[in-house]
């Protein structure tokens, strides 16, 4: 054994650091959060001690109308957002896929939104959402006449939808290059197989294809659920949250609450509730959807 | 070139698929390379707006000049953030998954299980208390408070434990058998082996620090620390009308990202590829 002792100094000096780090910067914090959301903290100290107030921030959250109106939106948003990406991205790796000429062109203009920054393809989408007489707007006139014009992120009932949009164009193509890995996993002689037992392309799709790409299906409805569930960036750039409060997320409503009226306490409770929602829902769709599959 | 019968329709879905991708992109640089601001509204939504019809830098000289807006700046500022996070990373995060993976030491199973359990916690949950702790450390608006977080990186820690956990015994005792310590058997064995799952964590680690919004916008008070990300969307906020100006200040800080990743393109698919679950 003494011999072993100046390797595992070795070994403790290499864990060491990243170690420190995990603990100081995500262990701390959290707990830090989870204590914060049983006090008054503020972000700047006042003259009075922050003090012990036990589940008051919790009790304020849950009759707070803008906060479920955040999680609403949230949840709208995640509803919405995860099929319609999964089944673009699914589409074009299909399209990526298949034997069509100039495929490499095609993939890399395909990766393209991955690479802009979320706040330049915000600046982007503002001009193509344009009232009156942007982009969306003039194909939308071909239809509905001179001078119509829809408010997309002006009017609350189109604002959600917007950001949709906006997002799963901004993040697809992640998901395609992973549906593209899992088509190429699924072993060539079953389609060769189908091919001779006479299945046409639905068919092939609907029993190799599909069926193969079960677990990278599982992987992405997750974390693109989960994905959805942090959404911020676009909406703070582009709408702020509103119109009336009509695309406020619950990150940006903790944003606001800790950040702007720099309400620490309460905000951690925002923070302490996410956590475990989002915790209670990646796992709740891991269970969900592994048994489905079995079944 | 002849196009096999069974790719017309594929090819014209890849075609729409371009089009879809591009068309945005080709706005963008055309309201870049249009000086005349009046002619840009005028112009919004027509067919003219995605061709362009003049080629001036004139937009751009400006968003470069920028006094309030040091685009130079915010450019070194994203570029040293973002370097410097995943060299650290890199490095403090391989360490630890190696002795996680090879090591000896008996407190490898309660730590792996405690970076298990970190992996479960969204970022956006802690960013108050990491706000509160930068501020008691009076590290609000420095370069530091925007690199040290994104070293701690359990997701990091995990994919590389994953791959050094899979290598070959033999190897690892061959080397000690020629006297190889702990740390050279990483440095010379290990990590010359792992440049495919050290490029997938940079490239992934890469889009999200240069993607960052949430945490800089909290710890950045002025030009001199804030990154590109968070510029962009102040000059978003203060210029609404200037389109042509917006537009050159997103070309402008798209294109570096772009190109580096075109260059290394297949580095780039084969890492996101391959960040996916296996079937």
């Amino acid at each position: 054994m003494r011999i072993r002792t100046k390797g595992q100094g070795q070994e403790l000096a290499m864990l060491l650091p990243a170690l420190i780090f995990i603990t100081a910067l995500i262990v701390v914090p959290f707990l830090l959060s989870v204590w914060f959301s049983f006090t008054d903290q503020r972000l700047v100290p006042r003259p009075i001690p922050t003090k012990f107030i036990g589940a008051t921030n919790y009790e304020r959250m849950l009759v707070d109308p803008l906060f479920w109106q955040a999680i609403w939106n949230t949840v709208l948003f995640a509803l919405i957002v995860t099929p319609v990406q999964l089944a673009m991205s699914l589409g074009a790796a299909l399209i990526l896929n298949s034997a069509i000429p100039f495929r490499g062109f095609f993939r890399s203009v395909a990766i393209l939104p991955l690479l802009l920054p979320m706040t330049v393809i915000v600046s982007i989408w503002a001009v193509l959402f344009r009232i009156p007489s942007g982009p969306f707007n003039a194909v939308y006139q071909w239809f509905a006449g001179q001078g119509a014009y829809v408010d997309f992120l002006g009017n609350p009932s189109t604002a959600m939808l917007s950001v949709v949009a906006l997002s799963a164009w901004a993040t697809f193509p992640y998901q395609m290059l992973i549906y593209l890995a899992g088509l190429q996993d699924i072993p060539q002689d079953l389609y060769e197989a189908s091919k001779l037992d006479g299945a046409k392309a639905w068919q092939r799709f609907r029993y190799v294809t599909w069926p193969g790409l079960r677990n990278v299906n599982i992987f992405l409805i997750i974390i693109t659920t989960v994905g959805a569930l942090k959404l911020f960036t676009q909406v703070d750039i582009l709408t702020k949250g509103g119109p009336n409060g009509a695309t406020t997320t619950i990150i940006h409503y903790l944003f606001k609450q800790g950040y702007a009226t720099q309400k620490v306490g309460y905000a951690s409770a925002v923070a302490v509730f996410f956590f475990l929602a989002v915790t209670a829902i990646a796992l709740l769709q891991r269970r969900f959807l592994k048994n489905e599959g079995e079944a | 070139m002849r196009i096999p019968r069974d790719a017309i329709l594929p090819s014209l879905f890849a075609l729409v698929l371009a089009l879809g991708v591009l068309l945005p992109l080709l706005m963008m640089v055309t309201i870049s390379l249009n000086p005349n601001e009046q002619d840009i509204m005028v112009s919004m939504g027509s067919i003219r707006s995605f061709i362009p019809q003049v080629f001036s830098l004139q937009n751009y000289i400006e968003v470069w000049t920028d006094p309030v807006h040091p685009f130079g700046r915010y450019l070194a500022n994203t570029a040293l953030i973002t370097f410097s996070t995943l060299i650290l990373s890199i490095l403090f995060n391989s360490m630890a998954a190696f002795v996680l993976a090879q090591g000896t030491l008996a407190i490898r199973k309660p730590v792996m299980i405690l970076i298990l359990a970190t992996l479960a916690v969204p970022g956006e949950s802690l960013v108050l208390p990491q706000l509160m702790m930068a501020g008691w450390l009076g590290q609000i608006d420095s370069y530091q408070v925007q690199i040290v977080p994104g070293v701690a990186n359990a997701m990091s820690i995990f994919l590389f434990y994953q791959f050094f956990s899979r290598l070959p015994k033999e190897l690892i005792e061959a080397a000690r058998i020629d006297g190889f310590s702990f740390f050279q058997i990483y440095r010379h064995v290990a990590m010359p082996l792992s440049k495919p799952v050290i490029s997938a964590i940079a490239v992934l680690q890469f889009l999200e620090i240069w993607n960052a919004y949430l945490w800089p916008v909290m710890v950045t008070r002025g030009p001199e620390y804030r990154p590109l990300s968070v510029a962009m969307s102040a000059y978003f906020g203060t210029n609404q009308a200037a389109w042509g100006n917006i537009m050159a200040f997103a070309v402008s800080m798209a294109v570096p990202v772009i190109l580096f990743f075109l260059i290394l393109q297949r580095q780039f698919i084969a890492s996101v590829m391959s960040s996916g679950v296996k079937g």
